[in-house]
Parts: C-alpha cells; sequence; structure tokens
C-alpha cells in the first residue's frame, strides 16, 4: 500500500518537480504513470524509494510513514521494494545467476536459499536456460527479464519500473508487460512510469497522470490520453 | 555480520587492491616511508633518552681527579674541605687501584683487556655526591679553588644537552611525521576513490536493492587497512633490519661501551610493531573515510 498526502517536492534552483500530490494505490494493485518529459515520473519514484526527500507531506508505504524514516533504515524499506530501470544496470563481469543471487547476497540471504530461489525467479522470467550467460550474450528483453528476476528475487511488496520498455521494440516490450503483469497476480503492487501509449491503452489498468508536477488524471481501467 | 558476508567483503577487498595495483604500491610505499622516518626518530629519541638516563644515574655526580703524589694528609685535608662546601651529601675517596678494578667490572667481558696495562693510569680521586644537580655549577666554582686537583670531570652539560637534543628531534621529527602521514592519507584517500569509481555501477545496485551503509563500506575500509598495514609491515622490517645492522656495527667498530647504552634490538621491537601496526591501519581506515564522505553517498 502507497500513500501520498500533500506532498510536495521543490528542487534547488526552484524547480517544482511535484505540487500536492494525494493519492492511495492498494495493495496488488497495477499502475500506470504517464505525462510529458519532465512530468516528475521519476521524481514520483525517487521519492518512494527515498532517494529524495520531499519538501513537504508524508509518505506512507504499507502503513510505515517513510518521510521521517532515518538514513540507517532506508536499505530495509528498500529490500520491499523491487526496482527496475530503462537502462537494465546489470554487472556486465556477472552471469545470469550471479546477477539475480547478487541481490541476495547483499542482503545476506543463505547460499542455500540463493540456490533455489534464483532459479526460481529465473523460471519465472523464462530465463532458465540462460544463467550461466552474460549480459552482453543476451537480447535487450532479455536483459531486462534478469533485471526483473533480481528485482524480486527478495520477494518485495512492490514492483516499480521506470520506463522499463523504454529500450526495447514493441515486440520485445509486450514480452516484459507479461512478465510483469504476471508478477501482479501474484499479489505484488506494479507502479510502471512510461511513455508507451499502445501498452497503456491495451492494458487496460489504473492510470495516473502528471503535468508540470501535479496529478490531471487518476482513472481505473484508463487510457494513455496522450499523442505522443 | 555473517561469515560469508566477512568473506565476501574480504574478496571485494583484496579485488580493489588488485584492480588499483599501481596506486596500491603507491599508498604502501608512503605509509612504508612515512613510517620508516618515524622509526628513525622513535629510535633516535629513545636511545638519546635511555643514554642521557643511564649517564644521569651512573654521573650524577662530581669526580675530582687528584694530582699525582699528594700525601695522606695532604688528600684527607682535600676531602675535609670539599666535604664542607654547600650542597655536597656525600665525599667518596676512589684509590687509583680501585678505581680500575671498578672499570674492569664495567667493561664486563672485555675487562680482561685492563690487564695487560704496564701501570695504572688513572688517578687517585674523589667523587662527589650532590643534594641535586642544580648545586653542581656553585660546587665546581668552590672546587676550582682547591689546590692539588688535577681535574674535575662532572655531566651536568652534557645531560642537558642530550636532553635538548632529545627534545629538538622530538618536536622537528613529529611535525615531518604529521606532514608525511596527511601525504599517506591522501593517496590512500585517492586510490580507494579509484576503486570507488570502478565500482559505481555495482554500488548503484547494491543501493538498489538494500544493502546496508556498512555493508557497502566495508570493503573499501578493509582495503584502506589492507594498504596501511602493508606499509606498516615494510615499515617494521626496515626498522628491524636497520636497526640490528646498526647496533652491530657500533658495536663491532666502535666498543661495548657504546652500544651498551643502546635500547636492544628486541625491546625497541616491541614498542615498533605495535604503534606501526596501530598507524597503519589507522591511517589506511581514514583514508578510506575521506574518500568515501566525499564520494559516497549512501
Ligand atoms: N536532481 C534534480 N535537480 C533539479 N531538478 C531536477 C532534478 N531531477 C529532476 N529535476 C527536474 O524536475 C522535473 C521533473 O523531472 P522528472 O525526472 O521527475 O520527470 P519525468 O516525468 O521522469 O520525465 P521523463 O519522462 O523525461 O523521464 C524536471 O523539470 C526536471 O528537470
Ligand atoms: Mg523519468
Amino acid at each position: 500500500m502507497i500513500e501520498m498526502k500533500g506532498v510536495n517536492k521543490v528542487y534547488q534552483k526552484g524547480v517544482q518537480a511535484l505540487a500536492n500530490i494525494n493519492l492511495k494505490i492498494e495493495k496488488g494493485e497495477f499502475v500506470f504513470l504517464v505525462g510529458p518529459s519532465g512530468a516528475g515520473k521519476s521524481t514520483f519514484i525517487k521519492l518512494l524509494l527515498k532517494e529524495e526527500e520531499p519538501t513537504e507531506g508524508q509518505i506512507n508505504i504499507d502503513s510505515q510513514d517513510i518521510t521521517n524514516l532515518s538514513r540507517r533504515k532506508v536499505p530495509y524499506l528498500r529490500r520491499n521494494i523491487g526496482v527496475i530501470f530503462q537502462d537494465f544496470r546489470l554487472l556486465p563481469n556477472k552471469t545470469v545467476f550471479e546477477n539475480v543471487a547478487f541481490a541476495m547476497q547483499i542482503i545476506e540471504a543463505s547460499s542455500k536459499d540463493i540456490r533455489r530461489q534464483v532459479p526460481m525467479v529465473l523460471g519465472m522470467v523464462g530465463l532458465s536456460d540462460r544463467a550461466s550467460q552474460y549480459p552482453h550474450q543476451l537480447s535487450g528483453g532479455e536483459r531486462q527479464r534478469v533485471s526483473i528476476a533480481r528485482a524480486i528475487v527478495n520477494n518485495p511488496s512492490i514492483l516499480i519500473a521506470d520506463e522499463p520498455t523504454g529500450n526495447l521494440d514493441p515486440e520485445t516490450a509486450w514480452e516484459i508487460m507479461k512478465v510483469l503483469r504476471q508478477i501482479n497476480r501474484r499479489g505484488t503492487t506494479v507502479l510502471m512510469a512510461t511513455h508507451a501509449k499502445e501498452i497503456v491503452d491495451v492494458m487496460q489498468q489504473r492510470v495516473i497522470a502528471l503535468e508540470r508536477g501535479k496529478i490531471v488524471r487518476d482513472q481505473q481501467r484508463g487510457a494513455y490520453g496522450y499523442e505522443d | 555480520m555473517k561469515i560469508r558476508t566477512v568473506k565476501y567483503m574480504f574478496r571485494q577487498g583484496l579485488v580493489g587492491l588488485w584492480r588499483n595495483r599501481g596506486m596500491s604500491v603507491a599508498s604502501i610505499g608512503s605509509v612504508a616511508a612515512s613510517l620508516v622516518v618515524l622509526g628513525l626518530i622513535i629510535t633516535l629519541v629513545l636511545n638519546i633518552n635511555n643514554v642521557a638516563e643511564l649517564t644521569q644515574m651512573q654521573f650524577d655526580s662530581i669526580q675530582v681527579y687528584l694530582n699525582e703524589g699528594l700525601d695522606q694528609n695532604e688528600v684527607q685535608e682535600i676531602g675535609q674541605r670539599i666535604g664542607s662546601i654547600d650542597g655536597v651529601q656525600l665525599v667518596e675517596y676512589e684509590s687509583k687501584e680501585q678505581a680500575l678494578k671498578n672499570m674492569k667490572e664495567r667493561w664486563g667481558e672485555q675487562g680482561y683487556l685492563l690487564e695487560y696495562l704496564e701501570n695504572n693510569p688513572l688517578p687517585n680521586s674523589f667523587i662527589i655526591s650532590m643534594e641535586t644537580l642544580e648545586d653542581a655549577d656553585g660546587i665546581v666554582a668552590e672546587l676550582q679553588k682547591l689546590e692539588g686537583i688535577d681535574e674535575i670531570k662532572y655531566y651536568k652539560e652534557i645531560i642537558e644537552n642530550l636532553l635538548k637534543i632529545a627534545g629538538f628531534i622530538r618536536t622537528v621529527g613529529l611535525v615531518l611525521i604529521l606532514i608525511l602521514i596527511l601525504v599517506a592519507m591522501f593517496i590512500i584517500s585517492n586510490t580507494i576513490k579509484l576503486t570507488l569509481n570502478a565500482r559505481r555501477q555495482e554500488i548503484n545496485i547494491m543501493k538498489y536493492v538494500g544493502a546496508t551503509n556498512w555493508f557497502i563500506r566495508w570493503p573499501f575500509v578493509l582495503e584502506g587497512m589492507a594498504l596501511g598495514l602493508s606499509g606498516a609491515l615494510i615499515a617494521v622490517l626496515v626498522v628491524y633490519f636497520g636497526y640490528q645492522y646498526t647496533f652491530q656495527i657500533i658495536s663491532d667498530r666502535f666498543t661495548v661501551m657504546v652500544s651498551a647504552y643502546m635500547i636492544g634490538t628486541r625491546a625497541m621491537m616491541h614498542t615498533t610493531i605495535s604503534m606501526f601496526s596501530v598507524l597503519g591501519a589507522g591511517v589506511g581506515a581514514l583514508g578510506s573515510f575521506i574518500s568515501l564522505r566525499k564520494h559516497l553517498r549512501v
């Protein structure tokens, strides 16, 4: 569950990236975050991850007020939120398996758990037979699926994606959407910032539209609504 | 922290060291150089202090050599006059025979050398103990007025000068050391910065996946400490062999009299090893902290 109350974000030099955001996203929802470039989508995501602090307002995640969370507790917040990005962010000198296992190692999971859990998520994203390959041997879609596997391997309750299909051709993008939808069906809340009109229109999920930092539309089973 | 995590930290630290081996060598070298200089200064200061202390114990007294050929009455008279000088605590007569015997004892193993002397070159003397060292100048002035005295030996100035030199070396040394250590820390922090840059992507991912700050920092701190400790190890070896060699040369070329005043190699290394380890590790850890503070926002 994600909740924002009266959230403002003003960057240095006075850029207002978010203005008076109020919203609630329930557990298990699938939400698209749309809007023109510079509307504040990435800023919205950064606030949830505590990469940036809100200038004003309150943010709750799973009923916990994270607004004044101490820096020491931020890592534990992030363990509950998986993230994927447009540029995949895989480690080039690690295999697919190692890239995913890395996320478990750094939260000090046992190697027994790692050996069990990593093949399972690789199976979920359809990469069971690619475990020992390196990122440069994979296609863009496959790389993004590795990054999804890494994001969900620690069983987060929320998965956040910032333009996950931005670097992919439409067909590959759809493969990624299928994986995300499947993860969502298992109960994980999915929040996806995107410019992919076709995907948003076809998926028929909740759409939150931002413009110049304000929510201009919040629609169940919505459409993209822009012509770009 | 779990064992496998500790293993992971050490592995990452080693990978960092190897990746920037050029800078690693430079860091280790600069730590080693600083500590060797520190070792040199410590050696000098400790030894000078030691000599000053020993001489003070042995010569916290004034020795008055008497002219040859005085008769017993004259000697007794001089003794009484000395006894009446202000600040004199005790006057002891040492005959030339007794003096030679004492010298043989002091020379220990090499005492046999004195047996080949044809006649005893040492004079009869009075040994004066003072109430305090400060009275020395006054007493000497009075002694100079007496007849029948050949030479007055006292060591106040030598002791004072030794202590002055030790103090001077210590002050200059401390400043020098401080500068050298700052330089070493700067070089280490730059080495760590290289590792930090090489691992930027990895660190970025670690943050998103929820690694704790210390999990991210430890490998760098370990890398810094390893650099510092390696430098310390080299410095310890250099100081050890250097000191042993010098000790040897001094006892061979000069006499045991000199090396007897030096602190033994073993005692010297006790101080050095513990001090260098702490300093090396400390400088390394601080160097990484500087880098982490500046370049790693976790
Ligand atoms: N670190 C920052 N410092 C200052 N201004 C920033 C910073 N990050 C973003 N901004 C500004 O805040 C506004 C919102 O940026 P944001 O990245 O959230 O937009 P976005 O909706 O993700 O855009 P895009 O679709 O292009 O990714 C923009 O005007 C941007 O220039
Ligand atoms: Mg963005």
